[in-house]
């Protein structure tokens, strides 16, 4: 896989049918329905869990994928880890452990929000290909600036991330294997080498888009599509359930 | 290590704190955008895109710290050393944004919490001690080497403490422990931030070597040459 594609996998399920923009909205709330919803309220992440496996099931992402890249997450769960032992209160025993209750409370909280906060960016990532993500963010009115900046970057990244790549192999071609940090001299000369290569293709792209009449904003008058009702009401169902569970518990628990 | 993310996840940090952040980066972007534009005009996009597309390879670079142990640059001190703060902090902007997007690497509701961390605290605590360092270094290349290998140090530990920072505002009540924690963090990048000042120094003379115009920190002078290389 090529690191720049992102972690998108073609498909046509419904989920990758639906509008990006209504996608990036529903992946905002859903997070911030998580965030909101209280620790003690186990059950709910239950249920959010279950639905993202429902989604990830309707989207035709296996679950063994996405457990791997969960492990995205893996520092902060050493901090959730650390938690029970750092966190005054009440102590409690689990085997020959003492453990504090509120900490052990916390590590939870950071465990299941942080994961379930993983699972549904990957939701995103799996069915939504870098293109569409970029016209789901111009169509919710992200800066345009940034967008071309973006657009350009990933365009390229493909050129950089190649001739890096290359240039790891020479080294290692050249019998070039650095173990320990000063050894790392050819490493950090070959990153020199890439940074002049792109900033003097970056000034001979620009060359050629002022030559063809560019002044500071690109030409294009095809605004990505808009989305119909029944997408948004589709794909807010789920984020909606996970923000009527988040205020039942916030309320009642 | 090179699949670790540092990016926060969701609620590690609370939302009042979060959106507060967030505010503040869109803020801080933005600014970056209009003085990023001030210096490039219309040749903005594609040089930052192609900086920032360069950012991105230089993350995907492992580098050994020890044996088995390896790590990947951060790229806040390298972006700020050779772009400047500005266009530096932007383009490791888009780099978290991407990563977040289409990486699941940091929540979405953490994305100004990670934004001001590793973007405009990096590159400005890194451009900052650059230029206090050039003042005092001679500007040869090892006064330069020292000055952004420095810089890089203050990076990563400066955006670990802003993590710490946050956290502290709106992280969980460790209490008595928060000191231990607080300097567990900074312990650690202080030892990532010694791989990323070797690399960016590294990467930086190179450059200042072949073409000293394209290190902003320099502002347009060369190094000086050592006397019996010039002969």
């Amino acid at each position: 896989m090529n690191p720049v594609d992102g972690l998108h996998r073609p498909g046509d399920s419904p989920i990758h049918r639906l509008r990006p923009q209504v996608k990036i909205v529903a992946l905002v709330a859903f997070t911030c329905a998580i965030a909101a919803t209280p620790r003690e309220a186990v059950w709910a992440f239950g249920v959010y869990a279950a639905l993202l496996a429902g989604l990830f099931t309707l989207a035709r992402v296996p679950l063994a994928w996405v457990l791997t890249r969960s492990l995205v997450e893996s520092p902060f769960l050493v901090l959730a880890l650390a938690f029970p032992f750092m966190v005054e209160g009440d102590p409690v025993q689990i085997g020959f452990l003492h453990v504090s209750e509120p900490g052990l409370w916390a590590g939870w909280n950071l465990l299941a929000k942080a994961t379930l906060g993983v699972w549904a960016a990957l939701l995103l990532a799996a069915t939504t290909p870098i293109a569409a993500v970029l016209a789901g963010l111009s169509r919710l009115r992200c800066p345009e600036i940034l967008l071309q900046i973006t657009a350009f970057a990933i365009r390229y990244a493909h050129l950089t991330v190649a001739e890096v790549t290359q240039m790891r192999l020479a080294r290692l071609a050249r019998c070039d294997d650095p173990r320990f940090l000063w050894q790392a001299g050819a490493l950090a000369r070959s990153l020199g080498v890439v940074f002049i290569r792109s900033f003097e293709r970056g000034e001979r792209v620009w060359q050629a888009m002022s030559a063809r009449g560019y002044t500071g904003r690109l030409p294009l008058e095809v605004g990505p599509a808009p989305a119909g009702a029944l997408q948004w009401t589709a794909a807010l169902a789920v984020p909606a359930i996970a923000a009527g569970i988040a205020t039942w518990t916030a309320v009642f628990v | 290590m090179s699949d670790l993310a540092l990016h926060i996840p969701t609620d590690v940090v609370n939302g009042p704190i979060s959106l507060a952040f967030a505010l503040l980066a869109a803020i801080a972007v933005g600014a970056c955008v209009i003085m990023a534009r001030r210096h490039l005009d219309e040749r903005l996009v594609p040089l930052a895109g192609l900086a920032t597309a360069f950012i991105f390879a230089a993350q995907m670079l492992n580098f050994p710290i020890a044996a088995v142990v390896s790590g990947h640059l951060l790229g806040g001190a390298l972006a700020a050393a050779l772009l400047g703060p500005w266009l530096g902090a932007l383009c490791v902007t888009v780099v978290i944004v991407i990563q977040a997007l289409l990486f699941a690497d940091g929540a979405v509701t953490a994305l100004g919490l990670n934004v001001v961390n590793m973007a405009v605290i990096a590159s400005f605590a890194g451009y900052g001690v650059i230029l206090l360092a050039l003042k005092v270094l001679p500007r040869t290349r090892w006064g330069l080497g020292a000055a952004v290998f420095a810089a890089s140090l203050v990076s990563v530990v400066a955006a670990s403490a802003g993590f710490v920072l946050q956290f502290r505002l709106g992280g969980e009540e460790v209490g008595q422990s928060f000191g231990e924690l607080a300097a567990a963090i900074l312990g650690t990048h202080v030892l990532v931030g010694i791989g990323e000042g070797v690399i960016t120094a590294g990467a930086v003379t190179a450059v200042a070597a072949v073409r000293p115009d394209l290190v902003h920190a320099l502002r347009g002078t060369r190094l000086a040459q050592p006397a019996e290389e010039t002969v």
